[in-house]
C-alpha cells in the first residue's frame, strides 16, 4: 500500500515535468503576448518605439476633448469592421453548413468513385488560403477573368464586373472564396458523424415508406445535430478572426475590412500599437464569448478515460 | 415509360450533383495550371482549355527573386515546428492521459482556448517578445510564434489517442519499474505513430500556410515564407500584376500538399474529427 502511494506519487511528479515544457513554451508564446496586448490597449505605445510608452487609461477605447469623442467606441470605421465581420461570418458559416451538409450527404452514398470524389472534394481545402485567394482573384479579375467569361457567355451578364475592387461585390468575392476552401472541412466533419449513425432506424424507414427526405428532417437531422453544432461553432470561430483571405483578395477595401484587417492597419501600417491592441482586445472579448459557448454546447469530454 | 423516367431521373440527378461539386472544388487550381504555363498575349485571352505550354513562368518566379530562399525558409520553419510540436505534445500528452492529477481538467480546456486565440489579440504582444529576444526577421522566431498554433491541437489530438490505448499496455512495464521516459519511448512511440502521422501532417500544414505572423515577423524578401512572398508579388501597377508568375508560384507551392493530403487523407479527416467533432 504505501508503495503503490510513493509509486503514484513518482508518476504525477513525473507527469508534471513532462508538462513543464509544454507549458512554459505555451505561456511564453500565447500567454504572455496575450496580457501584454491587453495593456498595450491601454497605452499610447508606437510600434516605432515600443520602450517608451505612457499608461493612458481607456483613452483609446473613449476619450473627450473639448466637447468631441475619440478612440475606438465613437469610431465609424470600426463599427463598420465589426458589422463586415458578422456579417461575413454569419453568411459564410450558413452557406458552408449547408453546401456541407449537401456534400456529405452525397459522400454517404455508396456510389462508384466515391473515393475519387472525395478526394476532388478535399482539393480546396489542401489549398493554402493565399493561393485559394489569389487564384479566385485572378479569376474574377475585371478584365481576364474567367468568371466574367463566363457569366458573359452564358448571357447573365452583359459588362464585366470588377469584382474584388467594386463595393458592392467585394463582400461577396469574399464569401465566395471562403465558401469554397472551406466547405470541405464542413463536409468531412457532417459526413464523420453521418458514418457513426446506425443503420437499423433507416432499414426501418425504407421497408415502411417513408420519404427520403422525411427521413432526413425527422431521423437523420436531430441525430447528427450535435456534431453540426460543434462543427459550426468551430468554424464561427474562424470566421470571426478572418484576416489571410481579405488582406490578400480585397486590400484597403472598406466594405470588407474585419476586425482583425482592421486591428493590423492600426498596429503595422499605422504604428498604433495602443490603439491597435485595444481593438485586438475587443475582438478577444467576442470570440472569448464565442469559447464559451462552444464549450457549454460541445460538451466536451474533459475527464473521461484514463486512470 | 413513366416509371422508367421515376427510375432514372433521380439517377441523373445525382449523377449532376456530383459532376456540380467536382467542377466547382477542381476547376479552380485546374485553371491555375492552365495559366501558368501560358505566357505573353495567350494570358490575356481566357481559355478553357490548354492552349500553349510553356515554361516562362517557372523560370522568371525563380530568376531575379529569392523564391528559391522563401521555399527554403517554408520548409525549414515547417520541419522544425512539426518536430517542436511533437516533442513536446507527445511527453504532455502522456501526462495527460496516462496519470491522473488535480487540475488535469482544467489545464486541457485551457489548452484547448488557446488553440482558439485569434492571431490578431497576440500580434503586440509577440512583436515585442521577438523583437526582445532579437529573433524578429528570423526563422526561429517564426517558428516559435507557431507554436501557439500547432502545440494546443498537437496536444489535444494525442491525448484523445492516448486515452483510448489500454491500461494493460503499460502495466507490465511499470512493475517492472520502468521510468516514465522508457515508458513512452519503448511502450507507447511504437504504437502512437498513426496519430503522430495525423497531428504532424496538420501541424505542417498550419506552420506551411501561415501568413498573419510570417507578414508581420519577417521584413526581407530572402526571410520570408512562401505564402508571404505569393501575397506580395506585385506588378508596376494594379493593371500589370504578373498573374503567370503568381500561378507558377501558386502552383509549385500547392502541389506537394495536394499530394500528401491526398496520401494520408483518411489519417487527416480522422485528425479532424478528433480535434473538433470530439472536442
Amino acid at each position: 500500500m504505501a508503495q503503490a502511494s510513493s509509486l503514484t506519487r513518482a508518476r504525477r511528479r513525473s507527469a508534471w515535468i513532462f508538462l513543464a515544457p509544454m507549458l512554459a513554451i505555451l505561456a511564453a508564446v500565447a500567454g504572455w503576448p496575450l496580457l501584454r496586448t491587453f495593456y498595450f490597449g491601454f497605452t499610447d505605445a508606437s510600434l516605432s518605439d515600443l520602450s517608451t510608452y505612457h499608461f493612458i487609461g481607456i483613452e483609446n477605447f473613449y476619450a473627450v476633448y473639448d466637447g468631441e469623442t475619440y478612440g475606438l467606441l465613437t469610431d465609424p470605421a470600426w463599427w463598420q469592421a465589426v458589422w463586415n465581420t458578422l456579417f461575413f461570418s454569419v453568411i459564410s458559416v450558413s452557406l458552408e453548413t449547408a453546401l456541407g451538409m449537401i456534400v456529405a450527404l452525397v459522400l454517404n452514398q455508396n456510389f462508384r468513385g466515391r473515393a475519387l470524389v472525395r478526394a476532388a472534394v478535399l482539393i480546396p481545402w489542401a489549398i493554402p488560403t493565399i493561393v485559394s485567394a489569389r487564384m479566385w482573384n485572378w479569376m474574377l479579375n475585371d478584365q481576364f477573368g474567367i468568371i466574367n467569361d463566363m457569366l458573359m457567355k452564358l448571357g447573365i451578364l452583359s459588362t464585366p464586373i470588377a469584382w474584388t475592387s467594386s463595393p458592392e461585390w467585394a463582400m461577396s468575392a469574399v464569401i465566395l472564396v471562403d465558401v469554397w476552401k472551406t466547405t470541405p472541412f464542413m463536409a468531412l466533419l457532417i459526413l464523420a458523424a453521418l458514418q457513426m449513425l446506425p443503420g437499423d432506424c433507416y432499414e426501418a424507414a425504407k421497408v415502411d415508406g417513408i420519404h427520403p427526405v422525411r427521413v432526413f428532417f425527422k431521423v437523420t437531422l436531430p441525430l447528427i445535430k450535435p456534431a453540426v453544432m460543434v462543427a459550426v461553432i468551430f468554424r464561427a470561430l474562424d470566421a470571426l478572426r478572418v484576416f489571410d483571405v481579405i488582406y490578400v483578395l480585397t486590400p484597403n477595401n472598406p466594405q470588407t475590412t474585419t476586425m482583425s484587417v482592421y486591428a493590423r492597419q492600426q498596429l503595422v501600417d499605422f504604428q498604433e500599437v495602443g490603439y491597435g491592441s485595444a481593438a485586438s482586445t475587443l475582438l478577444f472579448i467576442v470570440i472569448a464569448f464565442c469559447i464559451m459557448a462552444y464549450i457549454m454546447i460541445g460538451r466536451v469530454r474533459l475527464d473521461e478515460g484514463g486512470h | 415509360m413513366n416509371t422508367k423516367l421515376r427510375k432514372i431521373l433521380p439517377k441523373a440527378g445525382f449523377w449532376l450533383l456530383v459532376t456540380v461539386i467536382v467542377l466547382f472544388a477542381v476547376f479552380p487550381f485546374y485553371y491555375a495550371i492552365l495559366t501558368s504555363f501560358e505566357s505573353g498575349s495567350g494570358l490575356f485571352q481566357v481559355n478553357y482549355l490548354p492552349e500553349s505550354v510553356t515554361l516562362a513562368n517557372y523560370i522568371s518566379v525563380f530568376k531575379g527573386q529569392a523564391f528559391g530562399h522563401n521555399i527554403f525558409n517554408s520548409v525549414f520553419v515547417s520541419f522544425m515546428v512539426v518536430a517542436l510540436s511533437l516533442l513536446l505534445g507527445v511527453t504532455a500528452s502522456y501526462a495527460l492521459a496516462r496519470v491522473k492529477f488535480a487540475g488535469r481538467g482544467l489545464l486541457l480546456l485551457t489548452i484547448l482556448s488557446v488553440s482558439m486565440f485569434p492571431q490578431v489579440a497576440v500580434l503586440s504582444g509577440m512583436f515585442e517578445l521577438i523583437r526582445g529576444v532579437g529573433l524578429y526577421n528570423n526563422m526561429f522566431g517564426l517558428a516559435i510564434s507557431y507554436m501557439m498554433l500547432t502545440l494546443p491541437f498537437t496536444v489535444w489530438v494525442l491525448t484523445a489517442f492516448m486515452r483510448e490505448l489500454p491500461r494493460e499496455l503499460e502495466e507490465a512495464a511499470v512493475m517492472d519499474g520502468a521510468s516514465p521516459w522508457i515508458i513512452i519511448r519503448r511502450v507507447f512511440l511504437p504504437v502512437m505513430w498513426p496519430a503522430m502521422v495525423t497531428t504532424g501532417l496538420l501541424a505542417f500544414i498550419a506552420a506551411w500556410n501561415e501568413f498573419l505572423f510570417a507578414l508581420t515577423f519577417t521584413l526581407t524578401d530572402d526571410k520570408r515564407t512562401v505564402p508571404v512572398a505569393i501575397a506580395l508579388i506585385s506588378g508596376a501597377s494594379q493593371h500589370e500584376m504578373p498573374w503567370g508568375n503568381i500561378m507558377a508560384a501558386s502552383v509549385i507551392v500547392t502541389l506537394p500538399l495536394i499530394v500528401l493530403v491526398l496520401i494520408f487523407q483518411r489519417r487527416i479527416v480522422s485528425g479532424l474529427t478528433a480535434g473538433a467533432v470530439k472536442g
